[in-house]
């Protein structure tokens, strides 16, 4: 059997595409950068910009914790030895796929994702609209689901619900029992 | 801030498009100049990635946003990774021109 290739989420690509050392002896060094991979990029991010525990920034990536230290150790030596022997870094490829969040305009129905995540979603950008809600899997969505959506968000591990928190997607909250991802109460893909 | 409509004729009555990769034309609409362009696609007979050359076709042209009825899987990691952000409008018939309306908003 083949293994089965593992996607992993990353939320936003890197603002940049890699770095170059300087210094008089950085023209004469071997040229030949090192390739940190977007999943590694973002396992440092989670881990030492977020400052999140391997737990939980396994689950934001979609991966077992054992794969995330793993990916996460690759990183550090990656960026050690870049240090060390005075070599670029090329921040490019992998498995991963970029993910956004999704939103539902109440005016004109139409739905949109927010492909920046540092912005703030505030209103509609086909109508205009300040009624917004934020959810999942758009494609999946039909009218009656979407009458009964309630604005809570529930843990599809286990069960935990809060009420939601207007602005913040549901997906951003982490359940404070169990540390996985949060819902919204009522889309697919949350049994509960 | 230039923003793309997947369509299926190149006049102000045509609706939008059933599929974004393989629409008749791209209308690009900027609400600010109100300046409109249709493009014909180019990529509307391909067998395969019609999705990734469309979007290439409107990075080239410095558009932010797309209006389409319907987005291949492919895409949304491809628009995602290029902050183009996809604004979905299900199973309508509206027009164009209905459309540019509303972004004027
Ligand atoms: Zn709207
Ligand atoms: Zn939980």
């Amino acid at each position: 059997m083949p293994r089965v290739k593992t996607l992993r989420k990353v939320l936003n690509p890197p603002l940049i595409k890699g770095f170059k050392p300087y210094g008089p002896e950085s023209g004469n060094l071997n040229q030949e950068p090192v390739n940190l991979l977007f999943e590694e990029y973002e396992a440092l991010r989670l881990s030492d910009y977020d400052m999140l525990n391997h737990h939980q920034a396994s689950v934001m990536m979609g991966v077992s914790r054992p794969t995330f230290t793993r990916i996460y150790a690759s990183a550090l030596q990656k960026i050690a030895r870049a240090f060390v022997e005075g070599k670029q870094i090329a921040i490019e490829g992998g498995k991963v796929y970029f993910d956004s969040d999704w939103y539902q305009c109440a005016g004109c129905g139409c739905n949109f994702n927010n492909p920046e995540r540092e912005k703030v979603i505030e209103s509609c950008p086909l109508c205009g609209t300040r009624q917004i809600i934020s959810h999942d899997f758009p494609d999946e969505t039909n009218e009656e689901n979407a009458k009964h959506w309630e604005y809570v968000c529930v843990c599809p591990q286990c069960g935990f619900e809060q009420e939601h928190q207007l602005g913040i997607p549901c997906n951003h909250q982490v359940c404070p029992k169990c540390t996985h991802k949060m819902k919204r109460k009522g889309t697919p893909g949350c049994k509960i | 801030m230039k923003i793309a409509i997947a369509s299926n004729g190149n006049t102000l009555e045509s609706c939008i498009d059933s599929t974004f990769a393989r629409c008749n034309f791209f209308v690009v609409y900027d609400p600010e100049t109100r300046a409109m362009e249709f493009i014909p696609n180019p990529n509307k007979d391909l067998e395969e990635g019609a999705g990734s050359a469309s979007v290439k076709l409107l990075e080239s042209r410095s558009v932010q946003k797309i209006v389409a009825s319907e987005f291949g899987m492919k895409i949304k990691p491809l628009l995602d990774s290029l902050k183009i952000q996809m604004i979905v409008v299900k199973g309508s018939k509206k027009t164009m021109k209905e459309i540019m309306v509303m972004l004027n908003h």
